[in-house]
Protein backbone atom coordinates (compact mmCIF):
# COMPACT_ATOMS: atom_id res chain seq x y z
CA UNK A 1 0.00 0.00 0.00
CA UNK A 2 2.59 2.31 0.84
CA UNK A 3 4.51 1.53 -2.10
CA UNK A 4 1.65 2.47 -4.17
CA UNK A 5 0.75 5.77 -2.38
CA UNK A 6 4.61 7.02 -2.95
CA UNK A 7 4.42 5.75 -7.25
CA UNK A 8 0.97 7.83 -7.11
CA UNK A 9 2.67 10.85 -5.81
CA UNK A 10 5.85 10.29 -7.89
CA UNK A 11 3.45 10.59 -10.95
CA UNK A 12 1.18 12.98 -9.82
CA UNK A 13 5.13 15.50 -9.49
CA UNK A 14 5.95 13.99 -12.99
CA UNK A 15 2.93 15.43 -14.30
CA UNK A 16 3.52 18.51 -12.49
CA UNK A 17 7.20 18.97 -13.92
CA UNK A 18 5.59 18.21 -17.47
CA UNK A 19 2.96 20.66 -16.88
CA UNK A 20 5.11 23.20 -16.14
CA UNK A 21 7.38 22.90 -18.35
CA UNK A 22 4.61 23.07 -21.13
CA UNK A 23 3.48 25.99 -19.54
CA UNK A 24 6.77 27.87 -18.47
CA UNK A 25 7.97 28.99 -22.21
CA UNK A 26 4.34 29.86 -22.96
CA UNK A 27 4.04 32.53 -19.77
CA UNK A 28 7.53 33.93 -21.07
CA UNK A 29 6.36 34.48 -24.43
CA UNK A 30 3.11 35.56 -23.25
CA UNK A 31 2.34 39.20 -25.41
CA UNK A 32 2.75 41.04 -21.80
CA UNK A 33 5.25 39.84 -20.22
CA UNK A 34 8.25 41.91 -22.73
CA UNK A 35 6.45 44.34 -24.85
CA UNK A 36 7.31 44.39 -28.26
CA UNK A 37 9.10 47.60 -29.52
CA UNK A 38 6.74 50.04 -30.74
CA UNK A 39 8.01 51.39 -34.21
CA UNK A 40 6.68 53.79 -35.79
CA UNK A 41 7.67 53.64 -39.28
CA UNK A 42 6.69 56.89 -41.45
CA UNK A 43 7.10 55.33 -44.94
CA UNK A 44 6.54 52.01 -44.90
CA UNK A 45 7.84 50.12 -47.28
CA UNK A 46 10.77 52.58 -49.02
CA UNK A 47 13.61 51.04 -47.18
CA UNK A 48 16.87 50.45 -49.38
CA UNK A 49 16.39 46.40 -48.90
CA UNK A 50 14.03 44.68 -47.53
CA UNK A 51 12.96 44.06 -43.88
CA UNK A 52 14.51 41.04 -43.16
CA UNK A 53 17.63 41.94 -44.68
CA UNK A 54 17.83 45.15 -42.86
CA UNK A 55 17.15 43.79 -39.34
CA UNK A 56 19.96 40.95 -39.60
CA UNK A 57 22.71 42.92 -41.79
CA UNK A 58 21.98 46.59 -40.87
CA UNK A 59 25.03 46.67 -38.37
CA UNK A 60 27.14 45.46 -40.98
CA UNK A 61 25.87 47.51 -43.87
CA UNK A 62 26.92 50.35 -41.38
CA UNK A 63 30.27 49.91 -40.50
CA UNK A 64 30.80 49.11 -44.26
CA UNK A 65 29.87 52.58 -45.32
CA UNK A 66 31.49 53.96 -42.79
CA UNK A 67 34.72 53.32 -43.58
CA UNK A 68 34.33 54.11 -46.93
CA UNK A 69 32.63 57.58 -46.49
CA UNK A 70 35.70 58.36 -43.91
CA UNK A 71 38.81 56.71 -45.41
CA UNK A 72 37.76 56.95 -49.07
CA UNK A 73 35.00 60.19 -49.19
CA UNK A 74 32.36 58.05 -50.47
CA UNK A 75 29.28 59.61 -49.60
CA UNK A 76 26.83 57.58 -51.40
CA UNK A 77 23.40 57.50 -49.44
CA UNK A 78 21.93 54.36 -49.84
CA UNK A 79 23.48 52.64 -46.89
CA UNK A 80 24.78 55.69 -44.84
CA UNK A 81 23.60 56.29 -40.93
CA UNK A 82 22.64 60.05 -42.04
CA UNK A 83 19.77 58.50 -44.36
CA UNK A 84 18.80 56.56 -41.74
CA UNK A 85 18.07 59.50 -39.85
CA UNK A 86 16.14 61.57 -42.51
CA UNK A 87 14.22 58.63 -43.01
CA UNK A 88 13.00 57.28 -39.77
CA UNK A 89 13.40 60.02 -37.38
CA UNK A 90 9.56 60.19 -35.40
CA UNK A 91 7.29 62.59 -36.82
CA UNK A 92 6.91 63.08 -32.73
CA UNK A 93 10.12 64.04 -31.42
CA UNK A 94 11.86 64.29 -34.93
CA UNK A 95 14.46 62.05 -33.53
CA UNK A 96 15.90 58.16 -33.59
CA UNK A 97 15.89 58.12 -29.75
CA UNK A 98 13.93 58.21 -26.89
CA UNK A 99 11.30 55.61 -25.61
CA UNK A 100 9.49 55.19 -28.66
CA UNK A 101 12.42 56.17 -31.35
CA UNK A 102 13.05 53.46 -34.45
CA UNK A 103 16.54 53.04 -33.64
CA UNK A 104 16.36 53.22 -29.49
CA UNK A 105 13.22 50.98 -29.00
CA UNK A 106 14.26 47.93 -31.04
CA UNK A 107 17.78 47.85 -29.38
CA UNK A 108 16.69 48.39 -26.01
CA UNK A 109 14.23 45.45 -26.65
CA UNK A 110 17.04 43.21 -27.87
CA UNK A 111 19.35 44.82 -24.86
CA UNK A 112 22.11 46.08 -27.37
CA UNK A 113 23.68 49.49 -26.63
CA UNK A 114 23.97 52.07 -29.56
CA UNK A 115 26.96 53.99 -29.43
CA UNK A 116 25.85 55.68 -32.50
CA UNK A 117 24.56 58.55 -31.13
CA UNK A 118 27.09 59.93 -28.83
CA UNK A 119 28.38 60.96 -31.88
CA UNK A 120 25.86 61.42 -34.33
CA UNK A 121 23.06 63.58 -35.24
CA UNK A 122 19.90 61.23 -33.76
CA UNK A 123 17.82 63.92 -35.43
CA UNK A 124 17.94 64.77 -39.53
CA UNK A 125 19.59 68.56 -40.04
CA UNK A 126 16.25 70.02 -41.17
CA UNK A 127 14.58 69.16 -37.29
CA UNK A 128 17.40 70.35 -35.44
CA UNK A 129 15.34 72.99 -33.66
CA UNK A 130 12.65 70.34 -32.93
CA UNK A 131 12.87 69.16 -28.89
CA UNK A 132 12.61 65.74 -28.31
CA UNK B 1 34.10 75.43 -56.71
CA UNK B 2 31.28 78.21 -56.26
CA UNK B 3 28.62 76.31 -57.88
CA UNK B 4 25.43 77.15 -56.34
CA UNK B 5 23.63 73.81 -54.83
CA UNK B 6 20.73 75.18 -55.93
CA UNK B 7 21.41 76.28 -59.35
CA UNK B 8 19.46 73.51 -62.22
CA UNK B 9 22.95 72.24 -63.54
CA UNK B 10 25.63 71.92 -60.80
CA UNK B 11 29.43 72.14 -61.49
CA UNK B 12 29.70 68.71 -60.82
CA UNK B 13 26.53 68.07 -63.40
CA UNK B 14 28.23 70.11 -65.77
CA UNK B 15 31.79 68.88 -65.67
CA UNK B 16 30.11 65.05 -66.03
CA UNK B 17 28.48 66.00 -69.67
CA UNK B 18 31.56 67.88 -70.81
CA UNK B 19 33.45 65.14 -69.84
CA UNK B 20 31.21 62.66 -71.28
CA UNK B 21 31.25 64.74 -74.39
CA UNK B 22 34.91 65.87 -74.40
CA UNK B 23 37.44 64.05 -72.90
CA UNK B 24 35.82 60.58 -71.65
CA UNK B 25 37.32 58.25 -74.16
CA UNK B 26 37.08 55.27 -72.26
CA UNK B 27 39.30 52.13 -72.90
CA UNK B 28 37.86 49.69 -70.32
CA UNK B 29 35.03 50.69 -67.45
CA UNK B 30 37.19 52.77 -65.09
CA UNK B 31 40.03 53.20 -66.91
CA UNK B 32 40.01 56.82 -69.15
CA UNK B 33 42.50 57.37 -71.71
CA UNK B 34 42.13 61.02 -70.07
CA UNK B 35 41.96 61.18 -66.53
CA UNK B 36 39.09 63.82 -65.63
CA UNK B 37 40.55 65.75 -62.85
CA UNK B 38 38.37 67.79 -60.25
CA UNK B 39 34.57 66.57 -60.58
CA UNK B 40 34.27 63.21 -58.76
CA UNK B 41 31.22 61.04 -58.96
CA UNK B 42 30.21 60.09 -55.10
CA UNK B 43 30.67 56.61 -55.34
CA UNK B 44 34.12 57.28 -56.67
CA UNK B 45 37.12 57.36 -54.17
CA UNK B 46 39.05 60.04 -53.37
CA UNK B 47 42.26 60.09 -55.86
CA UNK B 48 46.01 60.93 -55.13
CA UNK B 49 46.42 63.10 -58.07
CA UNK B 50 44.94 65.78 -56.32
CA UNK B 51 46.19 67.51 -52.83
CA UNK B 52 43.84 69.76 -51.33
CA UNK B 53 45.65 72.92 -50.12
CA UNK B 54 45.19 76.44 -48.42
CA UNK B 55 46.67 79.84 -49.22
CA UNK B 56 46.45 82.36 -46.50
CA UNK B 57 47.54 85.80 -47.36
CA UNK B 58 48.27 87.63 -43.93
CA UNK B 59 48.37 91.16 -45.78
CA UNK B 60 44.79 90.93 -46.14
CA UNK B 61 43.41 89.66 -43.31
CA UNK B 62 42.22 91.45 -41.03
CA UNK B 63 43.71 91.81 -37.42
CA UNK B 64 40.52 91.75 -34.98
CA UNK B 65 38.62 89.83 -37.43
CA UNK B 66 37.53 86.09 -36.30
CA UNK B 67 35.12 85.33 -39.02
CA UNK B 68 36.88 82.10 -40.21
CA UNK B 69 36.96 80.88 -36.25
CA UNK B 70 32.82 81.52 -36.21
CA UNK B 71 32.87 80.21 -39.51
CA UNK B 72 34.01 76.79 -38.28
CA UNK B 73 32.62 76.88 -35.00
CA UNK B 74 29.09 77.15 -36.96
CA UNK B 75 29.11 74.55 -39.42
CA UNK B 76 31.44 71.90 -37.17
CA UNK B 77 28.93 72.22 -34.51
CA UNK B 78 31.75 73.77 -31.83
CA UNK B 79 30.00 75.31 -28.89
CA UNK B 80 31.84 76.43 -25.26
CA UNK B 81 31.16 74.72 -22.98
CA UNK B 82 31.72 77.02 -20.41
CA UNK B 83 35.77 75.70 -19.80
CA UNK B 84 37.45 77.73 -22.18
CA UNK B 85 40.99 76.33 -21.40
CA UNK B 86 39.71 73.05 -22.14
CA UNK B 87 36.96 73.61 -25.29
CA UNK B 88 37.82 72.18 -28.57
CA UNK B 89 39.25 74.31 -30.66
CA UNK B 90 39.77 73.81 -34.77
CA UNK B 91 40.89 77.34 -35.94
CA UNK B 92 42.87 80.29 -34.24
CA UNK B 93 43.52 83.12 -34.93
CA UNK B 94 47.19 84.09 -34.12
CA UNK B 95 48.46 87.94 -34.06
CA UNK B 96 52.25 87.99 -34.46
CA UNK B 97 54.53 91.02 -34.31
CA UNK B 98 58.05 91.55 -35.54
CA UNK B 99 60.00 93.65 -32.48
CA UNK B 100 62.10 95.13 -34.66
CA UNK B 101 60.04 96.95 -36.91
CA UNK B 102 56.90 96.95 -35.28
CA UNK B 103 55.11 94.91 -38.64
CA UNK B 104 52.24 93.30 -37.40
CA UNK B 105 50.38 90.04 -38.85
CA UNK B 106 47.06 88.38 -38.16
CA UNK B 107 46.67 84.94 -39.70
CA UNK B 108 44.44 81.84 -38.63
CA UNK B 109 46.14 78.84 -37.80
CA UNK B 110 44.48 75.28 -38.43
CA UNK B 111 45.77 72.02 -38.89
CA UNK B 112 48.13 72.35 -41.61
CA UNK B 113 47.41 69.00 -43.44
CA UNK B 114 50.98 67.40 -43.47
CA UNK B 115 52.25 65.89 -46.55
CA UNK B 116 54.40 63.82 -43.49
CA UNK B 117 52.05 63.97 -40.55
CA UNK B 118 53.75 63.14 -37.29
CA UNK B 119 50.19 62.58 -35.94
CA UNK B 120 49.60 59.68 -38.12
CA UNK B 121 53.27 58.30 -37.57
CA UNK B 122 52.63 58.04 -33.35
CA UNK B 123 48.85 57.03 -33.08
CA UNK B 124 48.72 53.37 -31.94
CA UNK B 125 45.53 52.30 -33.66
CA UNK B 126 45.91 54.03 -36.97
CA UNK B 127 42.71 56.43 -35.91
CA UNK B 128 45.23 59.46 -37.13
CA UNK B 129 45.11 58.86 -40.87
CA UNK B 130 45.59 60.92 -44.09
CA UNK B 131 43.52 60.59 -47.11
CA UNK B 132 44.69 59.89 -50.57
CA UNK B 133 43.80 63.57 -51.46
CA UNK B 134 46.14 65.34 -48.34
CA UNK B 135 43.42 65.59 -46.04
CA UNK B 136 44.67 64.14 -42.39
CA UNK B 137 41.75 63.08 -40.11
CA UNK B 138 40.69 61.11 -36.87
CA UNK B 139 38.91 57.93 -37.81
CA UNK B 140 36.62 58.36 -34.35
CA UNK B 141 35.22 55.10 -34.49
CA UNK B 142 39.04 54.09 -34.15
CA UNK B 143 40.35 56.57 -31.62
CA UNK B 144 41.12 55.53 -28.08
CA UNK B 145 41.51 59.05 -27.06
CA UNK B 146 45.14 58.89 -25.85
CA UNK B 147 46.28 62.06 -27.36
CA UNK B 148 49.77 60.98 -28.57
CA UNK B 149 48.72 63.22 -31.53
CA UNK B 150 48.14 66.30 -29.58
CA UNK B 151 51.63 65.85 -28.16
CA UNK B 152 53.27 65.35 -31.57
CA UNK B 153 51.29 68.05 -33.55
CA UNK B 154 53.63 71.23 -33.64
CA UNK B 155 50.86 73.74 -34.62
CA UNK B 156 48.70 72.70 -31.79
CA UNK B 157 45.87 72.04 -34.10
CA UNK B 158 44.00 68.97 -32.30
CA UNK B 159 41.75 69.18 -29.19
CA UNK B 160 40.04 66.30 -26.91
CA UNK B 161 36.10 66.66 -26.64
CA UNK B 162 35.63 66.39 -23.04
CA UNK B 163 32.52 66.76 -22.40
CA UNK B 164 29.19 65.27 -23.95
CA UNK B 165 28.21 66.96 -27.39
CA UNK B 166 24.29 67.27 -28.29
CA UNK B 167 22.50 68.52 -30.90
CA UNK B 168 25.88 67.68 -33.67
CA UNK B 169 25.45 68.78 -37.46
CA UNK B 170 24.40 65.63 -39.29
CA UNK B 171 27.56 66.38 -41.49
CA UNK B 172 30.27 66.53 -38.97
CA UNK B 173 29.46 63.91 -36.09
CA UNK B 174 31.61 64.72 -32.83
CA UNK B 175 31.88 63.79 -28.83
CA UNK B 176 33.21 62.89 -26.00
CA UNK B 177 36.48 60.87 -25.91
CA UNK B 178 38.26 61.67 -29.02
CA UNK B 179 40.79 64.00 -30.48
CA UNK B 180 39.72 66.23 -33.42
CA UNK B 181 40.79 68.86 -35.79
CA UNK B 182 40.25 70.96 -38.65
CA UNK B 183 38.89 68.55 -41.34
CA UNK B 184 39.09 71.40 -44.06
CA UNK B 185 35.58 70.93 -43.88
CA UNK B 186 35.85 67.42 -45.88
CA UNK B 187 32.03 66.50 -45.39
CA UNK B 188 31.53 70.44 -48.25
CA UNK B 189 34.74 69.08 -50.05
CA UNK B 190 33.28 66.00 -51.30
CA UNK B 191 30.13 67.65 -52.38
CA UNK B 192 32.40 70.34 -54.43
CA UNK B 193 32.10 73.12 -51.82
CA UNK B 194 34.68 75.28 -49.90
CA UNK B 195 35.50 74.95 -46.54
CA UNK B 196 33.25 77.41 -44.44
CA UNK B 197 36.12 79.45 -43.15
CA UNK B 198 37.15 80.13 -46.65
CA UNK B 199 33.04 81.20 -47.61
CA UNK B 200 33.07 83.17 -44.04
CA UNK B 201 36.22 85.09 -45.02
CA UNK B 202 35.54 85.72 -48.88
CA UNK B 203 31.62 86.66 -47.59
CA UNK B 204 33.56 89.64 -45.36
CA UNK B 205 35.54 90.56 -48.03
CA UNK B 206 38.68 89.87 -47.25
CA UNK B 207 39.40 86.93 -49.29
CA UNK B 208 42.21 86.19 -47.49
CA UNK B 209 41.92 82.52 -47.71
CA UNK B 210 42.18 80.20 -51.56
CA UNK B 211 41.01 76.62 -51.22
CA UNK B 212 42.11 74.50 -53.95
CA UNK B 213 43.84 71.37 -55.81
CA UNK B 214 47.59 71.98 -55.32
CA UNK B 215 48.27 69.61 -58.37
CA UNK B 216 46.10 71.20 -60.60
CA UNK B 217 48.01 73.60 -62.61
CA UNK B 218 44.90 75.44 -63.67
CA UNK B 219 43.78 76.60 -59.65
CA UNK B 220 44.38 79.89 -58.58
CA UNK B 221 45.85 77.92 -55.32
CA UNK B 222 48.16 76.46 -58.05
CA UNK B 223 48.82 79.48 -59.64
CA UNK B 224 49.02 81.89 -57.11
CA UNK B 225 52.12 79.50 -55.69
CA UNK B 226 53.57 79.56 -58.27
CA UNK B 227 53.77 83.01 -58.77
CA UNK B 228 54.30 84.61 -55.37
CA UNK B 229 56.65 83.60 -52.52
CA UNK B 230 54.79 81.73 -50.12
CA UNK B 231 55.60 80.00 -46.56
CA UNK B 232 55.05 77.12 -44.70
CA UNK B 233 55.06 77.39 -40.59
CA UNK B 234 57.60 75.83 -39.47
CA UNK B 235 59.18 74.64 -42.59
CA UNK B 236 62.08 72.94 -40.98
CA UNK B 237 60.54 70.25 -39.90
CA UNK B 238 59.55 69.43 -43.18
CA UNK B 239 56.48 67.82 -42.85
CA UNK B 240 55.45 69.66 -46.18
CA UNK B 241 51.96 71.11 -45.03
CA UNK B 242 49.09 71.63 -47.50
CA UNK B 243 48.38 75.19 -45.74
CA UNK B 244 50.81 77.67 -47.09
CA UNK B 245 51.00 81.36 -45.95
CA UNK B 246 51.32 84.75 -47.90
CA UNK B 247 53.30 87.68 -46.23
CA UNK B 248 54.69 85.91 -43.36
Amino acid sequence: MKDKGIAALAGRIARAICLLALWLPMLAFAADRVPKPVIDIANPGKCVEDTATMRREHPDMLKHQRDLTMHEGIRTRKHSLKECVECHASAKTGSVLGDKGFCQSCHDYASVRIDCFACHASKPKLAMGAKP
Amino acid sequence: MSADPNDGLTRRGFLAISAATLGGVMLAPGIRLIEIAGARAPEQAVSRQVRWGLLIDTNKCAPGCDDCVKACATENGIKSTGHPRTDPQWIRKVELKDMRTGRTHSAPVMCQHCEHPPCVDVCPTGASFKRADGIVLVDRHICIGCRYCMMACPYKARSIVFEEVTGQNPDVPRGKGCVEGCTLCVHRIDRDRQPACVEACAKAGHNAMIFGDLNDPQSEIAQRVAKYASTQIRADLRLNPGVRYQGL
